[in-house]
């Protein structure tokens, strides 16, 4: 079904609810594979719903309807200099779909944050509110157009990052703010994980505020198409600073200063750092290897490499960081589930999570996708569901199996 | 508000009569749960102690809670709650008592849990930038405690002296830097809980985001609802390495709001933007000497920090917008001492505008900025109609308006007359696109206003969100919710086949 207005989404939706039947929330599908499969009799495909209703820049406020591509949004952001600070990444070619299809309800229903997360947040951190269609079959909205509000409960956070299991959202209002004047990339080259880890952990201690820090071990250093990365034959750190020009300027000079010990040092400049951090936030360096099985670590920035070096998978692996070490991307073969429980209880140590991100259906029957949950987190869990979607007609098992 | 009445015009839950007959069994457990100890007793029940949490920072609301318990532990903690969600009995949580709408005023059938001795930072963990910290802590000492390696903690209310850590999750508190660094919610990265049937969890943790549902979101600005936070871990920040303030006088308010959008329409978000109207400088001045100029009608503080160099360039694009929009004033601090001076007058505005009535009451909404002329001409109208004196401060960068309303409590139907004013503001503040409390929370002060911004559907979604922590509606009630709803009627749906349009619906 593809409603084109609020009225249809909740007609729809109310339907389901009285014939007992499921559907799955979709904008464009790109990102279908994050995800159990879900078992529904429809989908629900909310890219009819398209369209920015409010955008005022200096308010810094943009309302969209759900199913708005997110190429729209940024289009219009980019005429006024503004962006959406969380740097969504896209991941649709990650499960064979058209680059740069998403939409903004995506974005904001799987949480997305690229490698500014660490200074400016996630989705979760730029939705202001929203209305939505409940799982019983009811419109509700919650939060407002205003930058500033702490008016109830914040729905805004629960239903970023739910996967539409909550409610089918009709239409977000975002945060959005000014685009860098000027963005430069500092590279250290050559050093080892743990290093690697130190450095941009004495990056991000600084006063020169870091908005990003990635670190890519040679084999995934050597798949970039930035030259100064690849062609180093080595590991690559890279650390961002964006700003007015002055202080750009003279925080990369104190950057040098602090990481020279580290190894060599190079920097890129706008065009080639747009690139870069396009390439890590969209995991571009796993997007060969078509089959191959996509983990998602967030843990404590200095645990990152400490779990990789102690994994030491009896199989191939390749991995690579971002947010100071604290997102480990990992990627492993296709059917090799062993190393699952043993990431996880790893991961799990240090109070974090592992997301299978993507993986062969047949693979993600035999082990949950999204980190198992704690027994008191697991109740929370599904009475949040239940109170939101009780008939189950949400996105049924695409968080958990049996949600 | 500043008077000694006790106003309970409000209505709260009824008293549960079967509770109060039981309160020396009450007390007796609770002795056993937490027996005095080198930190001092573990329940008061005197009258006269007990007067001491009779309110919080919304002080014309008081009453005398029916025992408050002082545990020091996450383990007494979940047995106190353990035991009142057994034997049906509400519980409120206090941390310092500072917030301004009633989250923390007692029950008469309530324990009320004071977190006073939660007030040890566990832990500074300086690699992966944060603190672990008990909730009682204040939000000023977790800076202090970092401010040896150069770190801060971002979101600085006022109330940073006083205010506990856990109150601000309570209540995603802001500050005058939020603009830049984000409330409490973009600056928690985990907590510890106890849920009312005793549970202890823990959400989030050193790592970012949630595996799952984002339940520590929601946790985050829910007054005490959902559960009482026993840890902390926040984000700590390196200081920045300067910071400079200009202090911009406009004489009309409009030209003022347009400096602040051209400010952020150039893509400069500085570190504070505040607004004072003139009542609020003139007070603000004659309190603190700060030398804010008086011949204005709107002041500007914007302090831009960050390295030198970035502060330098800023600053002069900041005074080319003043000057090109008609600045009649224009001041840059010299020293930190004279930029601290700019921000004392506006930082002790409540106090400097308490000098000049025997109370006042602090208004928090919060407005689509571009309105900001149109809404101070109605409040200066409302002013006249109601006979009561107004200033406005203002977070200017994020249109977080504090309109303090004068009045005197000890003339008859005053503080009646001041409420009913400050709800005519938050009323005004929605029908321009705004919000009815942009960081003070909606406690019992806004609760019966919670229907001009959401309709019954959207307040019972949130009620169903409550009814997944706490199905007895045991912890904090009366607050936020203007009408309770009991959870089992919540939870049924109403749908009905035949009512739907659906059948027109294009299909694949
Ligand atoms: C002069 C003054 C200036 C202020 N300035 C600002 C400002 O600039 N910005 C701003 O945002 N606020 C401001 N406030 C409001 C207030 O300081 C904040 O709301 C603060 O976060 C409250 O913290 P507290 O420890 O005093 O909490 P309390 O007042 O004790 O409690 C507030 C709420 O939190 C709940 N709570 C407290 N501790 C816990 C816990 N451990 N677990 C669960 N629930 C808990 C309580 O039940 C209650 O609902 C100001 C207040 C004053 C008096």
């Amino acid at each position: 079904m593809k409603p084109t207005s609020e009225t249809d989404v909740l007609d729809a939706v109310v339907a389901a609810v009285a014939d007992e039947t499921r559907l799955e929330i979709a904008g464009n599908g790109t990102k279908r594979g994050w995800g159990h499969e879900v078992v529904a009799s429809e989908i629900l495909d909310l890219s009819g719903l398209s369209g920015i209703t409010l955008y005022e820049p200096s308010e810094l406020v943009l309302t969209a309807k759900a199913g708005t591509p997110l190429r729209a949004v940024t289009a219009a952001l980019d005429e006024q200099h503004q962006q959406l600070a969380f740097e969504p990444p896209d991941f649709g070619p990650l499960y064979g779909a058209a680059p740069d299809a998403g939409t903004i309800g995506g974005v904001v229903g799987c949480n997305l944050a690229g490698p500014r997360r660490i200074q400016t947040g996630a989705a979760r951190d730029h939705l202001l509110g929203f209305r939505a269609v409940s799982g019983r079959g009811e419109l509700f909205k919650s939060g407002g157009r205003v930058v500033k509000n702490v008016t109830g409960f914040d729905l805004s956070k629960l239903i970023a990052g739910s996967f539409g299991t909550l409610a089918a959202m009709t239409e977000v209002t975002v945060k959005v703010l000014p685009q860098p004047e000027k963005i430069r990339t500092l590279l250290i080259f050559g050093a080892g994980d743990a290093d690697a880890v130190k450095a941009m952990s004495t990056a991000l201690q600084s006063p020169y505020e870091v908005s990003a820090a990635a670190h890519l071990p040679a084999e995934q250093a050597g798949r970039s198409s930035v030259s100064y990365v690849s062609g180093s034959g080595g590991s690559v750190t890279a650390v961002r600073v964006e700003g007015p020009g002055p202080s750009v300027e003279a925080r990369l000079a104190g950057l040098r200063q602090q990481l020279s010990g580290y190894g060599d040092l190079e920097e890129l400049h706008s065009s080639n750092s747009r690139t870069l951090w396009a390439e890590l936030r969209d995991v571009a360096p796993f997007l060969s290897g078509a089959n191959d099985m996509i983990w998602r670590l967030s843990v404590p920035p200095m645990s990152g490499a400490e779990i990789i070096a102690d994994l030491s998978l009896p199989l191939e692996f390749r991995h690579f960081y971002d947010w100071g070490g604290g997102l480990v991307w990992l990627s492993t073969p296709a059917g090799k589930l062993n190393a699952a429980s043993r990431l996880r209880q790893a991961v799990m140590e240090t109070g974090g999570h592992a997301t299978l991100v993507r993986a062969p259906d047949a693979d993600k029957r035999e082990t949950d996708v999204f980190q198992p949950l704690s027994s008191g987190g697991g109740a929370l869990t599904a009475r949040l569901k239940d109170n939101f979607d009780p008939r189950r007609v949400l996105n049924p098992g695409r968080m958990y199996r049996d949600l | 508000m500043g008077s000694a009445n006790t106003n309970m015009s409000l209505k709260m839950p009824e008293v549960d009569t079967s509770v109060v007959s039981r309160r020396d069994d009450i007390i007796n457990r609770l002795r056993q749960i937490v027996p005095p100890g080198p930190l001092g007793e573990g329940v008061i029940d005197d009258p006269r102690a007990l007067r001491a949490y009779e309110c919080d920072g919304l002080s014309a609301y008081r009453q005398l809670p029916m025992v408050v318990v002082l545990p020091e532990t996450t383990q007494q903690v979940s047995k106190i709650l353990a035991y009142c969600h057994e034997n049906g009995i509400k519980v409120v949580a206090r941390g310092s008592g500072t917030s301004l709408s009633g989250g923390a005023l007692p029950l008469a059938d309530a324990v009320m849990i004071g977190l006073g001795k939660f007030n040890r930072v566990l832990e500074m963990d300086f690699d992966n930038r944060c603190v672990v910290t008990q909730p009682g802590v204040s939000n000023l000492a977790i800076s202090h405690a970092v401010a040896h390696r150069g770190f801060y903690y971002a979101p600085d209310p006022s109330s940073q002296i006083a205010c506990s850590i856990g109150g601000n999750v309570a209540e995603n508190s802001g500050g005058v830097h939020c603009l830049k660094y984000g409330l409490t919610t973009n600056n928690v990265l985990g907590v510890e809980m106890v849920l009312m049937n005793g549970e202890v969890i823990r959400l989030g943790g050193k790592h970012l985001d949630a595996g799952g549902y984002d339940i520590l979101g929601v946790v985050t600005g829910s007054e005490g609802l959902l559960g009482i936070i026993t840890e902390v871990t926040v984000r700590i920040l390196r200081k920045p390495e300067t910071a400079r303030a200009a202090l911009i006088g406009f004489p009309q308010v409009a030209a003022a709001g347009d400096c602040v959008a051209s400010i952020i329409g150039e893509g400069i978000i500085p570190g504070g933007m505040e607004m004072m109207d003139r009542p609020a400088i003139k007070a603000a001045e004659a309190f603190v000497h700060a030398g804010y100029p008086l011949d204005v009608e709107a002041l500007l503080i914007v302090e831009l920090d960050g390295p030198q160099a970035e502060v330098d360039y800023l600053i002069g694009r900041v005074q080319a917008i003043a000057e090109r929009l008609g600045a009649t004033h224009f001041r840059l601090s010299t020293s930190d001492a004279e930029r601290e001076n700019f921000w004392a007058g506006r930082k002790a505005a409540f106090p400097a505008v308490g000098r000049l009535s025997p109370d006042y009451y602090c208004m928090d909404g919060t407005i689509p900025r571009g309105r900001l002329p149109e809404v101070l001409t109605r409040i200066a109208e409302m002013s006249k109609a109601y006979n009561l004196g107004v200033a406005n401060v203002f977070h200017a960068g994020d249109g977080n308006l504090h309109p303090l309303i004068l009045y005197d409590a000890n003339n008859e139907g005053e503080l009646e007359k001041a409420e009913a004013f400050g709800s005519d503001i938050l009323k005004l503040c929605v029908e321009v696109g705004g919000v009815l409390t942009g960081e003070h929370g909606v406690g019992v002060e806004k609760r019966d206003l919670m229907p001009t911004m959401f309709n019954e559907t959207d307040l019972n979604q949130q009620q169903r969100v409550k009814c997944a922590f706490d199905p007895d509606g045991l912890l904090n009630p009366g607050k936020m919710f203007p009408t309770l709803h009991r959870c089992a009627e919540l939870g049924r749906v109403h749908v009905h086949r035949g009512e739907t349009r659906f059948p027109d619906l294009p299909r694949f």
